[in-house]
């Protein structure tokens, strides 16, 4: 099925099988391998970028579901040559070790700060809270490490986050 | 030190094992056994066959030609036995990863099924007595008169504790690349720990020379040790590419990952301490039981810690294996030590309430002068300062002893300690370094496995070469650079660095370039009890209600050496301890009774730590000098931070609410069923 996406801001037009993830789709066929495969099922989260600017399983995506729409990966999140100041903050806060889960914590940072409202640690649901860490923590458990970074990753995002 | 290969793991540039940019490339998705045991009668991919983009199906129908002696888990196909439900039994090949997965889906497989065990039991009539426990270790040792010690003893204890199977689920799922060329030669990018042992492996079983295949493995999304030895999905690869006559790319799901890629024994641990009036052990007996597949034996040194930990005039430990109809276990963090220690300092911390002592001066009044079970001098052994620099640190002289009386609304309070060792040892490695328009290379087939070794590595030649960091470049994943040992035993930047010293050692003699093998430096190490040794304490808060245990403080106190980096170090050290609290609190996968194989086969079900879980991680080390370990004068780290906080943790929880759960994980469901 042919299908037109813009993915990192450039317009993308390719025919694609319906069973085929958009994950499989930037990984497989447009050489864009930031975006990782953990579980294929949702529930690691090493696929996260961002669709239309939310943070999303791109597993859990079929490509021609996202027929359309804009996805930004790893690779696009700093828009240039430079670093996003959530890549700085992991690379000085040593928020990774082997790297796997780490474009998709990025892409899940960079969608999570932009997200207004209350989460299931947030004592007063009726203002929007600070990000301290444990609202960090609630809210980045959507992405496994299994080097354990978690420390060094609450720390990166707190930095910027401020 | 920053990673030096920081910047393209941020920015999604750091290529893994599936992610070579290959022309023409084809996907090869495995076909799974359905029984634990019995025969493959029949193998019908006449369906399959005729699907779009399927290039072909290998199977025991026309069995692949591999070396004769190959390891029993990589020979794919070679027999109509099935050893264990989830044995590799078919592979399909197709143009695109969609196809060969609805390619192998349609094959049809007939089975003559025959009855199964897969129960690991402490009075099965299958159990003996290994040759040698992992690696090497003897798999029974005796010191003494156990029964004479226990009988004198004021205290005593005798306790049985469980561990489960686990899984090592690193992030990224094995995976490899097979390309041959025209002359036969055969290059995998695999997702391995070692390329060099990799290469000999895959060769063997291939029945090539080595000098024919190359291993690339430049990036790996963690391993933990399954990614340690080679596993059967690049074998896989290897087959499936020369069968189609394209380059192969073989990628495991998380599902496939719990079958064919090793996990941790589950163990039945039992102990026996008995202490005299002053605390000092009387006698100390650890017998493990243990499980391997009917294919390869894999007996994991559980009871090894006994050895090392604590002076006792009588000690026996004891190692009994029963060959089952499951997948061989293997390597997964501190084999051995992990859930050894997690069962002999849960007895440590009972042992301390039974004598009525502290359990930190009980682990100080039996602080060993020599190594317990060998009576070897230690190169150095610094447990008695982690233990109290943890204690002054953890606040532990303001602790009550008294379990289950700290309440905070619906929460019980508690804290726990325990020790933490690990072996640290080297092998031989070899190593180059030349020097080229002013910069600094160096060699070493290496892994960089989420350990820091490219940065590690990089720092020590800068040291060792007296020049910036910046202007060292390390070249490592490749089996054709020098011979290098495996990531693994905590022993990669002790084997490696120590080539990569001697290799720039000899560079600035010459000026020019400078080659190292330590095999001959090694063979003549002194014999030294040479290990790291460390603290953990543990504070959690524990929902009567509900039954959650949260970790809500974990301290590590650790002299392990010289610290090649701090900030490596403490990532090394948080991480394992991580690990150590998934591991006491919610991984699991269970041994599926009436099928075989395992259920949880998925992350949804596996729970390993989530950021949530994770609050407050404290990480210390001791200033060690220790001349007599290798020229860094470093232990390695990448183990000792796992072993020991299970066993904090689980002491933390009896102190919080009087309950001792001896069967991990110690979930809300054990703590509610034990309190009702």
């Amino acid at each position: 099925m042919d299908i037109t996406l813009q993915v990192n801001g450039v317009p993308r037009a390719v025919d694609v099988d319906p069973r085929m993830s958009l994950l499989d789709l930037l990984r497989e066929r447009l050489g864009l391998i930031g975006a990782k495969k953990g579980c294929d099922h949702g529930q690691c989260g090493a696929c996260t970028v961002l669709i239309d600017g939310r943070r999303a399983n791109s597993c859990l995506a079929l490509a021609v579901a996202v027929d359309g729409s804009e996805v930004t990966t790893v690779e696009g999140l700093a828009g240039g040559d430079g670093l996003h100041p959530l890549q700085e903050a992991f690379i000085e806060h040593d928020a990774f070790q082997c790297g796997y889960c780490t474009p998709g914590q990025l892409c899940s940072a960079a969608g999570m700060l932009g997200e207004p409202g209350p989460s299931a640690v947030t004592d007063d649901v009726l203002v929007d809270p600070d990000l301290t860490p444990a609202e960090i923590r609630e809210r980045m458990s959507g992405n496994l490490c299994r080097c354990g970074a978690y420390v060094n990753i609450v720390s990166a995002i707190s930095e910027v986050a401020r | 030190m920053n990673r030096v290969e920081a910047r393209v793991k941020v920015t999604g540039l750091a290529t893994y094992a599936a992610e070579y940019p290959v022309e023409g490339v084809t996907y090869a998705y495995p076909v799974q056994s359905r029984i634990a045991k019995g025969r493959v009668t029949r193998v019908d991919a006449s369906r399959a066959l005729t699907m779009p983009g399927v290039l072909g199906v290998l199977s025991v129908e026309d069995p692949p030609e591999l070396a004769e002696d190959a390891d029993g888990e990589l020979a794919l196909f070679q027999s109509r036995d099935v050893a264990y439900r989830g044995q590799l039994i078919a592979v399909a090949v197709a143009d695109t990863y969609e196809n060969a997965r609805a390619a192998a889906d349609a094959v049809r497989v007939s089975y003559e099924p025959a009855d199964h065990d897969v129960g690991l039991r402490a009075d099965h009539p299958g159990l003996y007595r290994p040759e040698v426990v992992n690696p090497d270790y003897p798999a029974d040792t005796e010191r003494g008169d156990v029964e004479a010690g226990l009988a004198e003893a004021a205290a005593t204890i005798d306790v049985t504790y469980t561990t489960p199977v686990e899984h090592n689920n690193p992030m990224e799922p094995h995976a490899a690349l097979a390309l041959w060329d025209g002359d036969g030669r055969l290059l995998v990018y695999d997702s391995t720990q070692g390329t060099s042992s990799d290469r000999e492996t895959i060769a063997k079983t291939l029945g090539l020379p080595a000098s024919h295949v190359r291993v690339v493995s430049r990036h790996v999304g963690g391993g933990f040790g399954c990614k340690g030895s080679t596993r059967p999905h690049a074998v896989l690869a290897a087959l499936a590419a020369r069968a189609v006559g394209r380059p192969v790319k073989v990628a495991l799901t998380r599902q496939q990952m719990f079958d064919v890629t090793g996990y941790r024994t589950p163990t039945i641990q039992r102990l026996r301490l008995g202490a005299d009036a002053d605390g000092r052990l009387t006698a100390l007996e650890h017998v493990a039981y243990e499980q391997s597949s009917t294919l390869v034996e894999f007996a994991e040194q559980t009871a090894t810690p006994a050895r090392v930990m604590y002076a006792t005039p009588a000690l026996r430990t004891a190692h009994r294996l029963v060959r089952l109809d499951v997948a061989t276990p293997s390597w997964m963090r501190a084999p051995g030590e992990c859930p050894g220690m997690y069962a002999l300092e849960s007895a440590m911390d009972e042992l301390a309430y039974a004598a009525g002592l502290d359990p930190v001066e009980l682990r100080v009044r039996n602080d060993p002068e020599t190594e317990p079970e060998s009576g070897l001098p230690f190169s150095s052994r610094n447990l008695v300062g982690c233990l109290r620099e943890g204690a002054r640190r953890f606040g532990w002289d303001r602790r009550d002893p008294e379990p289950g009386v700290r309440r905070e609304g619906e929460w019980l309070v508690g804290t726990g300690v325990a020790a933490s060792s690990y072996p640290a040892r080297r092998r031989p490695s070899k190593a180059a370094a030349t020097v080229r328009d002013g910069d600094f290379h160096v060699q070493v087939a290496a892994a960089d496995i989420g350990t820091g070794a490219r940065t590690a590595l990089t720092r020590i030649a800068a040291e060792t070469l007296g020049v910036a960091p910046d202007r060292v470049h390390v070249e490592l994943g490749d089996s054709d650079l020098p011979d290098a040992p495996v990531a693994g035993g905590s022993m990669g930047t002790a084997s490696w660095g120590s080539a990569v010293v001697r290799a720039c050692e000899e560079l600035m003699k010459n000026g020019s370039e400078g080659h190292a093998d330590t095999t001959g430096e090694i063979a003549t190490d002194s014999r030294l009890a040479r290990h790291a040794f460390g603290a953990q304490f543990a504070e959690v808060r524990v929902s009567e209600v509900t039954g959650e245990v949260r970790v809500s403080r974990l301290l590590g106190v650790f002299a392990a050496g010289h610290i090649v980096d701090a900030k490596l170090a403490r990532s090394q050290f948080i991480g394992g301890m991580t690990m150590g609290l998934g591991m006491a609190l919610m991984e699991e996968t269970h041994t599926d009774e009436e099928f075989g194989g395992f259920l949880r086969r998925d992350l949804a079900q596996y729970h390993v730590p989530a950021c949530a879980d994770v609050q407050h991680i404290e990480v210390v080390w001791l200033d060690e000098q220790d001349e007599r370990l290798n020229p860094m004068g470093s232990k390695g780290i990448g183990e000792i931070g796992i072993v020991g906080t299970a066993a904090a943790i689980g002491n933390a929880v009896h102190h919080a609410t009087g309950l001792r759960v001896r069967n991990l994980p110690i979930t809300p469901a054990k703590i509610l069923m034990a309190r009702f």
